[in-house]
């Protein structure tokens, strides 16, 4: 099934992703090629299959919530790009696209 | 000594503890051997030269002690080792092959790198990868491709290449690498090592940087299959951070003493011998197999009727994952972020710059198999069809022990050779994913050479937590076969 340019932007915004002009041309082509492959899966009957949920053999199990000592602030602020004030900084949430 | 690069890990070991040389020396010769080599090669992304040698400085007191006081002491002490850079090691800088964390130094350790230097290991670096271990070439980094010591004009597969092309050209005893739809084992085949792809749950992936939670598994990449055990026993277990470690997961293997192959059955699947398959790799897969029949094995045919399948399900489980697992990426608590005005636009520029063309696209096919009307007819009948490729191989394993099969349709490729067409490089792990999708365990293990010279391998998979079983039968073959003593070492040396 061929993608369209528009299906490309769209996919793209979701993802957060921009893209230039070449980069939608040829994604719009190799998208559509895997896609293409991938629903090879659509003539398996598989209306009696049960969705494989898990990898783990068994059962998940749950544990105690106990809390513990958490990594310091200023460890992890030191790999951030901006801080401010011992937190994170970014550009205002407000306009921009779309 | 100048061969101490030559040692396999139990003879370092051995040498260590007696004496014969000191930790400081082993691991001078191999960063002798990365300033050497890794110039062309660009197996590491970040060589820990002087952390390297004062952790070693360290294990030599702690091993002259132990030598006086007859103390017991860490199994893996002053012993060299590479890590893939998809692991965190607190300190060095992470990676996983991409811009996008340039800069990211973490502050903790993978779980399982913890265990290694809890046993005592001397970390080399970090070596390169596809960015986030996506692809099977190692062309995919961000940091440059990376060469095949076979032949330099070859991929070394991927995306454990890094750490594949170091322990083959003697730059690493050993390195870890991480197998998600096979990273372990496709470059160790195109390396000519063993690549030991652990059992989903085995070993822990708290600090792994995750691509596809459901199929990530952190494995080994070694000269021998007791190389890999005397590793893997020391990463895995359960672990509190990662919900998916079992509690008894901590194998203890034995790989002294002879293992009866006797009475073993092997299983060949008639799907994984296929047009597009190299007949060199087939005849070797044959030969391997006869070996083991000759040590008292029984091989028969068997079939896992889905083989075919387990592409397509992979390339809409994997990059799905991907996509949610990578939106974590985003400008703000790391890594690089392109300055922009608003909120959303920081986010779109700083992924469409950060983010390779590999990634971008498993990320797009990945957003787009989980949007709104897309959902059930991919994911859905993706995650349908992964219960039919595990119920393959539940079906064999009720007939038969191990399944013994090619690892890749065939050696080493010429770097380039699949640039631009995404799909030829995804059919280069056409044998290693479905072990993934099922969450089993397999070995890859070195069987011969084509008529270039490069190196041909046999892979062997069991059912869930079978390692033991794997190494022991990877052992016995090494016992009585010598593919995996050859090294291109030498040629590599003789070169001016």
């Amino acid at each position: 099934m061929p993608l369209s340019r528009e299906d490309v932007e769209h996919i793209a915004n979701l993802a957060r992703l921009h893209l230039t002009e070449d980069e939608k041309e040829r994604y719009r082509e190799q998208l559509s090629n895997i896609l293409d492959h991938i629903s090879k899966l659509q003539e398996l009957d598989t209306s009696k299959v049960q969705p494989m949920s898990s990898v783990v053999v068994e059962q998940s199990r749950l544990r105690e919530d106990e809390p513990g000592p958490a990594m310091p602030r200023e460890d992890l602020l030191r790999d951030a790009p901006e801080v401010a004030a011992e937190q994170f900084r970014v550009p205002p949430v407000l306009g921009g696209a779309p | 000594m100048s061969d101490l690069h030559r040692l396999t890990v139990t003879q370092a070991l051995k040498g260590l503890r007696g004496g014969d040389f000191s930790s400081r020396e082993l691991t001078a010769a191999y960063l002798k051997r990365i300033e050497q080599h890794n110039p062309r090669l660009n197996a590491y992304r970040h060589v820990a030269a002087e952390p390297a040698l004062k952790a070693a400085v360290k294990a030599d007191k702690q091993l002259a002690k132990g030598r006086k006081t007859k103390s017991k002491l860490p199994p893996l002490l002053g012993l060299p080792i590479a890590v893939k850079d998809v692991l965190t090691v607190a300190g060095m800088p992470a990676t996983a092959g991409s811009r996008i964390l340039e800069g990211f130094v973490p502050t903790y350790n993978a779980t399982a790198v913890q265990r290694l230097l809890d046993a005592g290991v001397v970390i080399l670096g970090k070596t390169n990868t596809d960015e986030f271990a996506m692809g099977s070439s190692t062309e995919n980094s961000a940091y440059g491709v990376v060469r095949n010591p076979w032949d330099e004009e070859r991929v070394p597969g991927g995306s454990s290449g890094g750490s594949a092309a170091a322990v083959a050209a003697g730059l690493a005893p050993v390195a870890l690498g991480t197998d998600t739809g096979g990273s372990v084992r496709q470059p160790a085949a195109l390396c000519g090592l063993t690549g030991l792809k652990t059992t989903y749950g085995r070993v822990s992936r708290y600090g792994l940087i995750a691509f596809g939670s459901s199929l990530d598994t952190v494995g080994v990449l070694a000269h021998s299959a007791q190389d890999a055990a005397a590793i893997l026993g020391v990463m895995a277990g359960f672990d509190r951070r990662d919900a998916t470690t079992l509690e008894d997961a901590a194998p203890k293997i034995k790989l002294n003493g002879k293992f009866e192959l006797k009475g073993l059955k092997i299983g060949v699947p008639k799907e994984y011998f296929v047009e597009g398959l190299q007949p060199e790799v087939g005849q070797a897969v044959r030969a391997a197999i006869a070996q083991l029949e000759t040590m008292g094995a029984q091989a028969s045919e068997i079939s896992l009727p889905h083989t075919e399948y387990a592409l397509p399900v992979y390339y809409i489980i994997a990059p799905a994952e991907a996509s949610a697992n990578l939106a974590r990426f985003d400008g703000v608590r790391y890594g690089l972020r392109v300055p922009e005005e608003a909120l959303f636009d920081m986010f779109t520029h700083t992924r469409g710059q950060g983010f390779g063309p590999e990634v971008k696209r498993r990320i797009m096919i990945g957003t787009y198999a989980l949007s709104a009307g897309y959902y059930e007819a991919y994911y859905g009948q993706a995650q349908k069809v992964r219960t039919l490729i595990r119920r393959d191989f539940e079906q064999a394993f009720e007939q038969v022990d191990l399944i013994a099969a090619p690892a890749t349709p065939n050696s080493a490729f010429r770097i380039g050779a699949h640039s631009g067409a995404p799909l030829e490089m995804y059919l280069e792990d056409v044998f290693t994913l479905p072990a993934n999708l099922a969450g089993v365990p397999g070995l890859a293990l070195p069987a011969g050479f084509d008529s270039q010279g490069l190196p041909l391998s046999l892979q062997v998979i069991g059912p869930h937590f079978s390692e033991e079983r794997l190494l022991q039968v990877g052992h016995a073959y090494q016992q009585t076969t010598d593919w995996h003593t050859i090294t291109p070492m030498a040629t590599l040396d003789a070169q001016p």
